[in-house]
């Protein structure tokens, strides 16, 4: 009797064991963090690398909008996980292949906490956008615990976007520039402040709170 | 209330157990114990925890909160001793290992009317005592920090009164002050010995509104301007704005910190402000004391009350505004 309750009460144990595994296995899945630290000598500044696009094209939900990362060897990844080395500067070049449209608040038009406030728009130095204006702003990409905002000018909606990850620079894009020095170690949650996640409630939901997506991580390591 | 206060009269079979006096001694040394703790523990609530209890005295308003939490706590501490010391004497005298009595059975489970009488007069008293008090509190500070919608119900008495709009989103704060031509920033600064009216609103979800040190905490729903005042004291520094209404993946993340400067030093950063951010402002939406989110949900764009350019589906009313 007592070797049959032991085994029951293994077996449960087990059981339990295995669904909060399950749990948190789901809970704690993200896609994967690039390693721009790796290596790092001081002085030295690091390059990020990133594209934003209109849909995705492919997984489990090929008609979000995404950021994308190019990993240090070059190959295009589906993630917004970065670890970059405290107090060094990152210069952050942005392929934009998304249209546009008037920001939510155009306070986040400003270029904010960059070096020297600006931006570069395929070349031309930029500290505001009018984003009711033209192609308004597709992105923004923004980490708020370090005042760093630069708002990404769109493409017209009319042209022939690119609609599959990763896209080519024969799509209609926009390359943004900038350069902001990384605080010290911590993790800084960034986000789009522009609403994109269409079909969602004010556009807020869907990409829009996912990582991977709209919404990321800058590791200071 | 049983018969540790005072003893029942004896009942044939009863048994008074070995070394147990009458309740009157018991009653005695109870009440000599909680008025020695008492004695101590009132004055070292009012002049050495007091000075520190949260919220502290950056606002009349925190101020005021911090008196608040010190009466309830010298309130509360008469009616904690008096339980704690009663369950501790019980444990203590009336213990088996002492021959103690049964604890269910015969004249030590009677009740004892005047006890339950007092008992019950006494924390009526006390409850209705800090109704009347807590009520005349948040009349007296003008809502006491708290966001008392677009009508608010208690003004206060000043005639000067600074307007700072805080506007939330998903998962940012920004502030708009319209008597400086309107400009929006995400530095939250405000001047000493002034009275402020924070009017808070929200682009998207319901945020909350929590300046800490302030005292201040007000819910920011879309399309509502729901008003807190605050008086600033003399007291310059630091304080944390946190939302407190769990509103998406970066709610954790949507803080920021904002300071009280001196009258003559804020006058000088809104005007620098002004300047600096007149090109800015100029693309912003007129000052309202409300916006109206885009109805076509994505894409952006967010309009003063009803003027929205892209949206006829939603119609909201629009407010004057008043400075």
């Amino acid at each position: 009797m007592g070797k049959r309750i032991a085994v029951v009460a293994t077996l449960f144990c087990i059981a339990v064991g295995l669904v909060i595994f399950t749990a948190m296995d789901y809970l704690r899945s993200n896609p994967p963090t690039l390693n721009f630290a790796a290596g790092h000598k001081p002085g030295q500044t690091v390059d990020l690398t990133l594209q934003t696009v209109g849909s995705i094209g492919f997984g489990t939900h090929p008609t979000w909008v995404s950021y994308l990362t190019q990993a240090p060897d070059g190959k295009w990844e589906h993630t917004t996980l970065w670890d970059v080395p405290a107090h060094t500067m990152i210069h952050v070049t942005i392929f934009q292949y998304d249209s546009g449209s008037p920001l939510r608040n155009q306070f986040l038009g400003h270029v904010l906490g960059t070096v020297g406030g600006t931006m570069t728009l395929n070349g031309k130095t930029i500290s505001l956008v009018n984003s009711n204006n033209g192609n308004g702003v597709a992105h923004t990409f923004t980490i708020p615990t370090l005042g760093i905002d630069v708002p990404l000018w769109g493409n017209s909606s009319t042209a022939n976007l690119c609609g599959v990850a990763p896209c080519a620079t024969k799509y209609p894009h926009n390359v943004i520039t900038f350069s902001f020095m990384s605080p010290g170690v911590g993790q800084y949650p960034w986000q789009c402040f522009l609403p994109c996640g269409l079909g969602f409630l004010y556009g807020n939901g869907g990409p829009m709170q996912s990582i991977g997506y709209m919404d990321g991580f800058l590791k200071v390591v | 209330m049983t018969n540790a206060l005072t003893s029942p009269p004896p009942t044939p079979g009863a048994v008074r157990a070995p070394g147990v006096p009458d309740g009157h001694h018991h009653f005695r040394w109870m009440m000599g114990i909680w008025l020695v703790l008492m004695a101590a523990g009132e004055p070292i609530i009012y002049f050495v925890v007091g000075p520190h209890v949260p919220p502290g005295t950056m606002t009349s308003e925190a101020r005021g909160a911090q008196f608040d939490f010190y009466v309830l706590l010298m309130i509360a501490l008469p009616v904690i001793l008096g339980v704690w010391i009663y369950l501790g004497y019980a444990i203590w005298t009336w213990r088996a290992s002492r021959g103690g009595p049964e604890p269910v059975v015969g004249p030590y489970s009677w009740g004892h009317l005047g006890a339950q009488v007092g008992w019950i007069l006494s924390t009526t008293a006390m409850v209705l005592g800090l109704f009347v008090f807590g009520t005349y509190e948040l009349a007296a500070a003008a809502g006491a920090g708290g966001g008392q919608g677009p009508n608010p119900l208690f003004t206060p008495a000043a005639h000067k009164i600074l307007p700072v709009q805080v506007i939330a989103q998903q998962w940012l704060f920004t502030y708009r002050y319209p008597t400086f031509g309107g400009f929006e920033t995400d530095q939250l600064v405000i001047p000493a010995n002034t009275e402020i009216a924070f009017h808070v609103t929200s682009l998207d979800v319901i945020h909350d509104f929590w300046a800490y040190q302030l005292g201040v905490k007000a819910d920011a729903n879309p399309d509502y301007d729901n008003i807190a005042y605050t008086h600033t004291t003399d007291q310059l520094g630091n304080f944390t704005v946190r939302c407190d209404e769990l509103c998406g993946i970066w709610h954790g993340a949507m803080y920021n910190t904002g300071e009280v400067m001196s009258g003559p030093d804020f006058t000088k950063w809104a005007a620098s402000n002004e300047k600096v951010l007149a090109a800015a402002t100029k693309l912003l939406p007129p000052f309202a004391w409300t916006y109206t989110p885009d109805a076509n949900g994505a894409d952006g764009g967010y309009y003063p009350d009803s003027r929205d350019p892209y949206s006829n589906v939603e119609v909201y009313g629009a407010q004057t505004v008043k400075l």
